[in-house]
């Protein structure tokens, strides 16, 4: 991972939530106060916008960036903890970088280093959002990715069976939310209303992971 | 979607900044980011900032004057604002005895907020209102959520600041009006956030939420309308009912403030009407309503419908609550 494919993600992201406004702002209006679908592309758009200062930094640092515009752009909730994952995943990459482990010779991050970024990224949102698994939030995604993605990469598999997997994965806790009673978040005042609609939170993580790895398999494929 | 916009991205700016101009004399608006603060800086008080998600006016910013807010940080409609706005806020209005951020408990606005806190270089505390009793508290619900109630806190913390106190003492008058105060909404129609084109919610024409936050989300229960008092004696029996599930004692001729709050697109008339029969309702229950507010204060854009809300005061309190107050939204005269 480069910065340059930190911003082509960006922009997989982006054309990923405009393409499900329909989905995400149905998801939000049955459960949610009916602005996630707004605070998603806005956040989208912002990055997307802000391309050329992002591609003379280092991945780290291009997160880091990502992080501080989302908090300042997105507001609701989305924003601090989304804000929370990047600035995570940029310290994690950094502390890294100073011990110059992980890095390939032409400046990318290898992919064990950017997996346990990310499980440093979604245990801030634990601790920002104080939710857990089943709770019907964006982490019934991110929980269960994040610890296939750091299982996979430490029995060194393929990116391609890696990606095929998480995109699964994130597809699997983004359908099961449909079934919890939301103890946390948006829905969370809703009991057993919420049940048999899927949370909006998790909805767009598994979209952005999807856009995210389908970018991975398409580079991969030249 | 029929409303008064030129262009849907420019509403919020727009409108803060026709609050501003008509309101001169209280307030300045500073942009990007958004906050507005008290016209003349205080000094030598706890700097007293709130804020939250726009399409509720005139929460916060006709709150902003002497006796109240010293600052205020509009997010979006219905989205907390974002810490940059807290920050500069604070930077702006800090008078040497901290900060004191008044919010709504909602998971945006507590999360935005306590990353502000995290970021300060001042010592802040934070008031959580969680006012509305339709949401039960319990260890499986993110907690009560904070609605018209928050008025009362402001003002009455806004009082104290006023006299020097310090900020923890400012905190806990703060939260011990929050623990004296509870509300209850109905929602006769949904409200359209400009942004999405179309109502927030569902509802029929003979449906009303029972128990409606102040976004439209949902309540207790969906139900059929009734006759007013039937739906107000709902609202007064389930304040009544959440203060006994929390100790507090009603009985003995206790004085308290009655709050009807109008969300947007009920009239005054009705409030008035919703007024007289919840303070006879609650006289019936030995508890003299011996303050009134009447009138839209904490709203939801356009939505119909309307929320009651009953603070039980005491000496300190009430001391507050009568206290002189100029904002644009409330004002007691000195």
């Amino acid at each position: 991972m480069n910065t340059e494919f930190i911003i082509e993600a960006a922009k997989a992201i982006q054309q990923s939530i405009l393409a499900n406004e329909h989905t995400l702002e149905s998801l939000d209006r049955a459960i949610g106060d009916g602005d996630h679908y707004i605070n998603m592309k806005r956040g989208a758009n912002v990055i997307v916008e802000i391309e050329a200062e992002l591609a003379p930094l280092k991945p780290s640092e291009a997160l880091n960036k990502i992080g501080i515009k989302l908090l300042s752009t997105i507001g609701g909730a989305s924003g601090p903890l989304l804000a929370s994952f990047f600035i995570s995943m940029a310290k994690v990459l950094e502390s890294q970088a100073h011990e110059n482990q992980g890095l390939k010779e032409n400046g990318d991050e290898s992919t064990l280093k950017i997996a346990t970024a990310f499980a440093a990224g979604v245990q801030a949102i634990i601790q920002r959002g104080k939710a857990n698994l089943g709770e019907k939030t964006m982490l019934d995604v991110l929980i269960p990715v994040s610890n296939q993605f750091v299982l996979l990469t430490t029995q060194n598999c393929d990116i391609k069976l890696i990606c095929a997997t998480l995109i699964h994965t994130a597809e699997q806790g983004m359908l099961a939310t449909k079934d919890l009673i939301a103890t946390k978040g948006r829905a969370a005042g809703l009991g057993e209303r919420a049940i048999g609609h899927i949370d909006p939170g998790a909805k767009s993580c598994q979209l952005m992971i999807e856009a995210v790895c389908k970018l991975s398999l398409k580079e991969l494929n030249g | 979607m029929k409303k008064f916009i030129n262009k849907i991205d420019n509403i919020l700016i727009e409108s803060l900044s026709g609050f501003a101009t008509a309101h001169s004399d209280l307030v300045t608006l500073h942009l990007d980011p958004n906050f507005l603060t008290r016209k003349n800086k205080a000094q030598n008080k706890v700097a007293v900032i709130s804020g939250g998600g726009s399409g509720h006016e005139p929460l916060h910013a006709g709150y902003i004057g002497y006796g109240m807010l010293d600052a205020a940080c509009p997010g979006h409609v219905f989205t907390s604002p974002t810490p940059d706005q807290m920050l500069m806020a604070a930077e702006a209005v800090h008078a040497d005895k901290g900060i004191l951020f008044i919010v709504k408990n909602y998971a945006g606005d507590v999360m935005n907020f306590e990353m502000a806190a995290e970021m300060l270089p001042f010592e802040s505390a934070t008031v959580l209102t969680s006012d509305d009793c339709a949401v039960i508290n319990s260890t499986y619900t993110t907690g009560r959520r904070g609605v018209a109630g928050t008025v009362i806190v402001e003002k009455c913390v806004g009082s104290l600041a006023e006299t020097g106190a310090d900020l923890q003492t400012c905190k806990a008058l703060g939260d011990k009006v929050n623990n004296r105060t509870a509300s209850i909404g109905i929602a006769l129609t949904s409200c359209t956030v400009p942004a999405a084109g179309r109502p927030t919610f569902d509802i029929g024409d003979t449906e009303l939420e029972m128990g409606v936050g102040i976004h439209g989300e949902p309540g207790r229960r969906r139900e059929t309308m009734r006759e007013a008092d039937e739906l107000v004696r709902d609202c007064v029996d389930a304040i009544l009912a959440d203060f006994k599930a929390r100790d507090l004692d009603t009985a003995n001729n206790s004085e308290a403030l009655l709050l009807i709050n109008g969300f947007g697109a009920t009239p005054l008339m009705e409030l008035y009407l919703i007024y007289n029969t919840a303070a006879k309702l609650f006289s019936q229950h030995s508890i003299q309503i011996s303050r009134s507010l009447v009138g839209n204060y904490t709203t939801a854009l356009d939505m119909a419908g309307a929320s009651v809300t009953l603070c039980l005061l005491d000496d300190e309190i009430k001391r507050h609550w009568d206290s002189p107050v100029h904002t644009a939204a409330l004002r007691h005269e000195r």
